[in-house]
């Protein structure tokens, strides 16, 4: 792609009439029927191969915005391959005249089935219909359910006021249990025709994935199937209470025999609209609440929201502070690495030796978080322009101290325990195999790409905070398997450990917050997306502001969520037993999953 | 050949399980004696850590946070608090519901007539602890919070949440010492203030920067017109702090709540 004046003319000329204005902030605007299209485009001849973030905003009752062009599905793409920053294109959809009629947008699947979640999210979450979806249903959300919560003009059974902080939120003057206040009888309003004695759930999943639709598929396995002989397929549930999905989540697999012919992750048991409750809060009052995403690193997620927030209000943050921020992130996945072996080592079936081995290493990574910032998990640490706290000099004697002499070690030790572990490598080797195109196709980031040769790692792509000042490597492995992704953690533990010498042998002195705290302040219109490289992928935070103290539109780009997208490509074709595996090799959270 | 990884391994689990042993063996009086009560995980133990709780508890930091509490003074037996409301706007899950005081003429005075907080959603960020101008809330550490009725016993009230400084003190004895350091040197500016006008001035523009609740403090009206409490009242107030905090929670004392 080359210069970025001429970028319209570029892309008109290759797709005639794909894009109609280029906005002040570089992003495009795509005419709806020339997306797919364009998309092409752009992934074979412009390189931009990684589709890293699709969501929608409802522009309802924004300054200068009208019903003409209510929705907007937003598009990230990057280039794998680059690095740098992202191609943002914009699809504008009026609210169709009826109300029972939803905004259409073409789908992006057949050129990215990374799409795939992200897309059914969004029809969801605001009632836009992708069309040539091959299976757009509710995700997050069940079927039952009316009406579709992120619309402006949608409201909670208990909704109290637009906006916090709520002028009371006693009104009556004496105490009201939140409970009590959401009339559930009447929120039991089920979508036209639709009733819940009727209904059966589809158990025949669609096959989104099936050989040849997208290349991601059987992965060239052939299936098990005995020949001339008559056989059934059977689909089995796991979960979504059940001990090796990782909290409340499910997977629902097509079986022959105990190979699988199709899997699909069935998620948002926790569903909570973390969105939703980001609107109505305060910039600020979010802070906590990422903290409850991904809740083993609550450190990387407020530094994502910390830094979309100063990019979009342009604050400064002093060195100390960027250098605690470093040294937090690092600890955090150093922690989330550690965690991650320990708990596949229990999908595989080493109940709870790794996991406890690891724990301890956690434990003594969480007393520094407890010290520094007053809370082991939840840690809200971080603010607008620096951090909540200094640390003292025994702290950061205490974190060299465990950085130099016992989290080396550890993770030899860890090593020594399972690298070479014959059973080990007779479960991971060769498991979950999937090309590194066509994880980037999935829009996977984070350590399983690293696993699959291709070293994206943002913290080189597009250096945030001070990366850019340490020496680090990227640690990539080509064996595109689960045992692959285990050792791409360790390394990625070690090079972690690596980073925190230096930050913790350079860390200054001075100021940690720029400016007087505010509690509330306000921010100039505007959006911003901004994406950090945390230790499970790639964790965004698109924000759009109408210049209140609340945010407009507050988005998250959940790596566990959208890494969920190749289990279903990963498992077909092995045994049901790998499918656990390969659900513990993509590193998931459900917090961070169901938001 | 093959096993050897399988060897190493188990090397680990055995050289663990000794660590463990020697880590257990060292400690005196032996922890199954009920000798030790607070126990820390410090990066120099090899073995497990394992700490039996309800029998021994882990030190805490002093920035540990769990609820809120909030702080009066342990001479003159008046709240810190002012009512000024800026707790309750920052809460993220919006817990915090005050009532301002009035006088007898009914004006408003610098002082929470009621004060509650809905310990069931408090999720413990600490903003209100962080932005409270006048250092009148502060963190609990007291987080063994099970009790037999949501409501009202996670209500908390006013006197529920009422401690005296010399608590806070305990519990936060680095902040504690930091604040009386900051707050003695706004008394003596003030009190320089008081006497040649222009010198107060200069004394008040060098310890702005520094003070960060001076600002907030100067809005603060002059003294409102509260009760002088007597000593034996000032007294009572600290026992009824001390004896809330001490009592066992259990059916028993939700009665009493």
């Amino acid at each position: 792609m080359s210069e970025i004046a001429n970028i319209v003319e570029e892309l008109n000329a290759a797709v005639p009439g794909a894009v109609s204005e280029r906005l002040e902030n570089g992003s495009l605007v795509v005419a709806a029927d020339k997306l797919v299209e364009l998309g092409r485009y752009l992934r074979d001849r412009a390189g931009y191969d990684l589709l890293s973030s699709v969501t929608g905003v409802d522009y309802l009752g924004y300054k200068g915005r009208d019903a003409s062009n209510r929705f907007e599905v937003v598009y990230h793409l990057y280039s794998t391959a680059r690095g740098g920053g992202p191609l943002v294109l914009k699809v504008r959809v009026p609210q169709p005249e009826s109300p029972d009629e939803a905004p259409t947008v073409p789908s992006l699947m057949p050129v990215w089935p990374g799409a795939n979640l992200q897309e059914r999210e969004v029809w969801d979450l605001y009632g836009i219909r992708f069309a040539g979806h091959p299976n757009l249903r509710r995700i997050l959300l069940w079927e039952g359910f009316h009406g579709h919560p992120m619309r402006k003009d949608w409201r909670e059974a208990y909704y109290e006021e637009e906006h916090k902080p709520f002028r009371s939120r006693h009104p009556a003057g004496t105490h009201v249990w939140a409970e009590d206040r959401a009339p559930w009888h009447d929120n039991v309003n089920y979508p036209l025709g639709w009733d819940p004695a009727t209904w059966k759930e589809p158990i025949t999943q669609l096959r989104v994935y099936g050989a040849g639709t997208n290349g991601a598929g059987t992965n060239g396995h052939a299936l098990g199937v005995a020949e001339g002989l008559h056989t059934d397929q059977i689909v089995v549930n796991f979960g979504p209470h059940h001990p090796s999905t990782h909290g409340v989540f499910r997977m629902v697999a097509r079986l022959d025999g105990e190979t699988i012919v199709d899997l699909e992750p069935v998620v948002g048991y926790l569903h909570r609209n973390h969105e939703k409750i980001g609107e109505r809060n305060t910039y600020l009052m979010n802070m906590p609440f990422t903290d409850r995403l991904d809740y083993l690193c609550s450190m990387s997620n407020n530094l994502g929201y910390a830094i979309a927030v100063e990019r979009l209000a342009g604050l400064e943050v002093p060195e100390r502070a960027e250098y605690l921020r470093v040294i937090m992130a690092e600890l955090t996945r150093v922690l989330n690495h550690l965690t991650n072996i320990g708990f596949l080592l229990n999908d595989l079936g080493a109940y709870f030796t790794p996991v406890l081995y690891a724990l301890k290493e956690r434990e003594l990574i969480l007393d520094l978080f407890e010290a520094a910032s007053g809370s082991r998990m939840m840690c809200n640490y971080l603010r607008f322009g620096g951090v909540a706290y200094d640390v003292s000099p025994e702290w950061l004697a205490q974190c060299r101290q465990i950085v130099e002499n016992r989290l080396p070690a550890a993770i030899d030790e860890m090593d020594r325990l399972l690298t070479d572990n014959e059973i080990l490598v007779a479960r991971c080797r060769g498991v979950g195999y999937l090309t590194g195109p066509e994880l980037v196709a999935l829009s996977v980031t984070g350590p399983m790409l690293r696993a699959a040769g291709i070293p994206y790692d943002i913290r080189k792509a597009e250096p945030y905070s001070i990366y850019d000042r340490f020496e680090f490597d990227v640690p990539v492995f080509y064996g595109c398997d689960v045992y692959d992704r285990y050792r791409v953690r360790m390394e990625e533990a070690r090079q972690a450990v690596r980073i925190l010498r230096q930050a913790l042998r350079d860390i200054p002195e001075g100021e940690i917050q720029a400016g007087k705290k505010q509690y509330s302040f306000r921010v100039p219109p505007g959006e911003v997306y901004a994406r950090i490289e945390g230790p499970k992928g790639e964790l965004g935070y698109y924000l759009v502001s109408d210049g209140t103290p609340n945010p407009f539109r507050y988005h998250v780009r959940a790596p566990s969520y959208i890494n969920l997208t190749a289990l279903g490509p990963m498992s077909v074709g092995y045994k049901i037993a790998d499918s656990i595996i390969n659900l513990g090799s993509i590193d998931i959270v459900l917090g961070e999953v169901d938001r | 050949m093959f096993g050897i990884g399988l060897l190493k391994g188990l090397g680990v689990t055995v050289k663990h399980l000794i660590d463990t042993y020697v880590d257990d063996v060292r400690r005196i009086p032996s922890r199954y004696a009920g000798g030790r009560q607070i126990v820390r995980q410090t990066p120099e133990a090899q073995g497990l850590f394992t700490i039996q709780y309800p029998e021994e508890k882990r030190l805490l930091p002093e920035r540990f946070r769990f609820l809120p509490m909030l702080i009066f003074d342990a001479e003159t037996g008046e709240d810190r608090c002012t009512a000024c409301g800026i707790c309750a706007k920052v809460c993220p899950p919006q817990c915090i519901w005050i009532v301002r005081d009035q006088d007898a003429n009914g004006k408003p005075i610098t002082r929470p007539a009621e004060f509650h907080i809905d310990a069931s959603i408090c999720m413990s960020c600490g903003f209100c602890a962080e932005f409270c101008p006048f250092d009148a809330i502060k963190m609990d550490h007291d987080y063994e919070l099970s009790l037999y009725q949501r409501y009202p016993d996670l209500v908390l009230d006013l006197k529920e949440l009422s401690v005296p400084t010399t608590y806070y003190a305990a519990l936060y004895p680095m902040q504690y010492a930091e604040e009386e350091r900051a707050r003695a040197e706004k008394e003596k500016a003030k009190a320089e203030k008081a006497r040649p006008e222009p010198a107060a001035r200069a004394a008040k523009g060098a310890t702005a920067p520094t003070e960060p609740s001076q600002a907030a403090a100067a809005e603060a009206p002059a003294p409102s017109p509260k009760p002088k409490l007597s000593p034996e009242e000032i007294e009572r107030r600290k026992a009824e702090a001390a004896a809330r905090r001490a009592q066992p929670k259990g059916p028993d004392s939700s009665a009493d709540a």
